[in-house]
């Protein structure tokens, strides 16, 4: 009685293994597409997801990009677990250092960071690099500060004070803030400098741009930074800034594209906040993709890594039609030949790969 | 074997006992014996396993924070500067927010606890208002964390704020007490349903002895039933101060995130789990990562003494 009861549940888990293995190995059959990986940066999520979506209906691959963070995504590709990274701050020397290969970078398109504030009546307000600077390092306390009524001498500034709102999770976003905020000011750089969490004179911190929004939405006379296409998307008042070349320049998608219209460096790691570009918004910056020069690997496929290089040449040229209309700024036309040249420095095995 | 039945039913366990226990029941033959020691061995892999996975949790976090360990030694306790820019990590000011959230929060919970527990325990224990009252304080510790931050937000805040600007400080908002508040409220349901248990618990007889001695319902509660329940209610309290001390999501959202000591009530502040939930994703260079692997350590041991005080007061309660 007993041996005939397991002799019938070997029976059902012979079966349902078979079955399991239908399962999984029937259906691998029907996915003829290749899959790419990527991970990294959130900030460019929703331009990726268009891009890739309109990509894999044209083409036979499936993406699958997890937003992660632009540190896990730099984590990821140096572990070799994923076909490319996104990033929103290059890799620095010690990262590149520390990869097991030769790491290449492209910028797929550009962000800005505003600063937000709500006060009665939200005015259009100008800033100079030296009124933000002072700002966050807590040296300006009140909107009516005689820095900013001078510079806005139309606006209705109250005697209110100023309370200050940043990001308390490590961003991209905070990393090019206070990338510009070094770059004008030294007193920045020696207090605070450059990072994607930072030691903060003042202010409170809330997660997300969504955090430091809300924080900024609910209380009067608050100050704080998000993304370009968070305000926009959410109708919040922004500054416009004083430029290098003494332009003040309103964010914009036009204004992002032309602070990049400055000479690039081969490997396009390179900041544009603080931008030459005259008419350039000076809190821009690109994201960037990344992957290895070498793309033999882990027992990759030439098919696989030509579907890699193939889908990185469409972000940068026809997928650039989708930033826009989601409020990223697309590349401007040298930083594409730049990026055009990367991809073609890309090799199988040694080889080229066209 | 010589080991019977009645040696080791009934019989207090002593690890040295262990192998003769496991031995025991090997030379069995028939089938309720193998049964017996099939369930036998479930139970001790299942405790195994948990003990395990503590342990393995402590030596990982330990291999994880040695480079910070080992750059900062003590002063990693003492120092007040987070600077990951520079690369000076000091966690006093997570140590000193996540201890004064957690013990304020505790504060503002116990009489509400207290209560609840009374009420459900001794006074109302059947009747639609007991029920009533029971099912919303079981549904208070199934909201999750992030909709309680939300609320906090969203309804806390505004109202901190109002009285922040009554009492003249910086209107904020978001800071310390209002981490507090909120996890005051997320932790009620844990003290209470404990309490209650025990409050139950108190014998018919005791209660009795003390109505026939003249007593009033006051001085039952007083006298016979708070005291017989102490250790309990001692208990559910130490366990709400556990849940306190790690939680992240809802505190992150109202706490203000401030890496600096804590310079009143009102101020901003962060915590240990909360630093962590920020920074580890986008933590680079490795004794960045080191440091906050370290907050997670000590996180861990001053959840660990938590216990351990509490253990020690429950026996100590549980003998007089």
């Amino acid at each position: 009685m007993k041996r005939e009861r397991t002799h019938l549940l070997r029976r059902h888990v012979l079966s349902i293994s078979l079955g399991l293995a239908f399962v999984i190995f029937g259906s691998g059959s029907l996915w003829a597409a290749t899959d790419l990986l990527g991970a990294g940066a959130t900030f460019p999520y929703p331009f990726y997801s268009k891009v890739f979506d309109i990509y894999s209906h044209h083409h036979d691959v499936r993406i699958n990009y997890q937003a992660i963070g632009s540190g896990g995504g730099i984590k990821q590709l140096q572990s070799r677990t994923v076909d490319f990274g996104g990033t929103d701050a290059f890799m620095s020397e010690e990262e590149l250092q520390a990869s097991p290969a030769k790491v290449l970078h492209i910028p797929s398109c550009m962000g800005a960071v505003v600063v937000t504030y709500n006060l009665p009546g939200n005015p259009k307000l100008k800033m100079t690099s030296e009124i933000v600077a002072e700002i966050f390092l807590g040296k300006i306390t009140n909107w009516s500060d005689p820095k900013i009524k001078a510079l806005n001498p139309s606006a209705s500034l109250p005697n209110l004070p100023m309370s200050v709102a940043h990001r308390s999770d490590g961003s991209g976003t905070t990393f090019i803030f206070s990338d510009y905020l070094t770059k004008v000011s030294s007193e920045w750089k020696s207090r605070v400098g450059r990072g994607k969490s930072l030691n903060w004179p003042v202010g409170v911190g809330a997660k997300g741009n969504a955090g430091v929004a809300g924080i900024v939405q609910q209380l009067p006379g608050s100050v704080g930074y998000v993304e370009l296409i968070y305000a926009m998307e959410n109708d919040m008042p922004f500054a416009t800034l004083k430029n290098r070349s003494g332009n003040f320049i309103t964010p914009s998608i036009d204004s992002v594209s032309l602070a990049a219209n400055v000479e690039l460096p081969a490997d396009t790691r390179v900041s544009i906040t603080d931008t030459d570009a005259a008419q350039g918004y000076p809190i821009s910056s690109f994201t960037w993709l990344i992957f290895y020069q070498e793309q033999n690997y882990g027992g990759r496929s030439k098919d696989r890594a030509q579907a890699t290089r193939d889908l990185l040449e469409y972000v940068i040229h026809d997928g650039q039609s989708a930033a826009a209309p989601l409020h990223y700024a697309p590349l401007p036309d040298a930083a594409v030949q730049q990026a055009e040249a990367n991809l073609n420095s890309i090799t199988y095995t040694g080889q080229s790969l066209q | 074997m010589g080991t019977s039945a009645e040696q080791y039913e009934g019989g207090r366990f002593r690890i040295a006992d262990l192998p003769f226990r496991l031995l025991g029941k090997l030379g069995a033959g028939d089938d309720g014996a193998m049964q017996e020691r099939l369930f036998r061995l479930t139970l001790l892999l299942a405790a195994i396993v948990v003990v395990g996975v503590v342990a393995a949790t402590l030596v990982t976090l330990l291999i994880g924070s040695s480079a910070s360990l080992k750059a900062f030694g003590f002063s990693f306790l003492t120092g007040t500067t987070w600077d990951p820019v520079s690369g000076v990590f000091g966690s006093l000011p997570f140590l000193v927010g996540t201890l004064v959230s957690s013990l304020l929060a505790l504060l503002i919970c116990i009489p509400f606890s207290l209560a609840i527990s009374l009420f459900l325990g001794e006074l109302f224990r059947q009747g639609p208002a007991s029920t009533i009252l029971k099912s919303a304080v079981e549904l208070l510790a199934g909201i999750p964390s992030v909709i309680y931050g939300f609320w906090a937000l969203l309804a806390l805040v505004p109202i901190v704020r109002q009285l922040q600007i009554w009492l003249g400080v910086p209107p904020y908002g978001v800071g310390l007490f209002t981490a507090s508040l909120i996890l005051a409220v997320m932790i009620v349901p844990y003290s209470a349903s404990i309490g209650r248990e025990v409050i139950a618990l108190t014998p018919a007889e005791l209660k009795e002895a003390a109505y026939s001695l003249g007593a009033t319902r006051f001085d039952v509660v007083r006298r016979v039933v708070l005291p017989y329940a102490r250790s309990g209610i001692t208990a559910g309290i130490l366990l709400a101060w556990g849940r306190a001390l790690g939680e992240t999501m809802a505190v992150t959202m109202v706490i203000g995130n401030a890496n600096v000591l804590p310079s009143g009530l009102f101020s901003p502040s962060n915590t240990m789990a909360s630093v962590i939930a920020n920074e580890f994703t986008e933590a680079t260079g490795s004794l960045y990562l080191s440091s906050l692997i370290e907050i997670g350590l000590l996180l861990f041991l001053v959840t660990a003494v938590v216990n351990v005080i509490g253990k020690f007061f429950i026996r100590r309660w549980q003998t007089t």
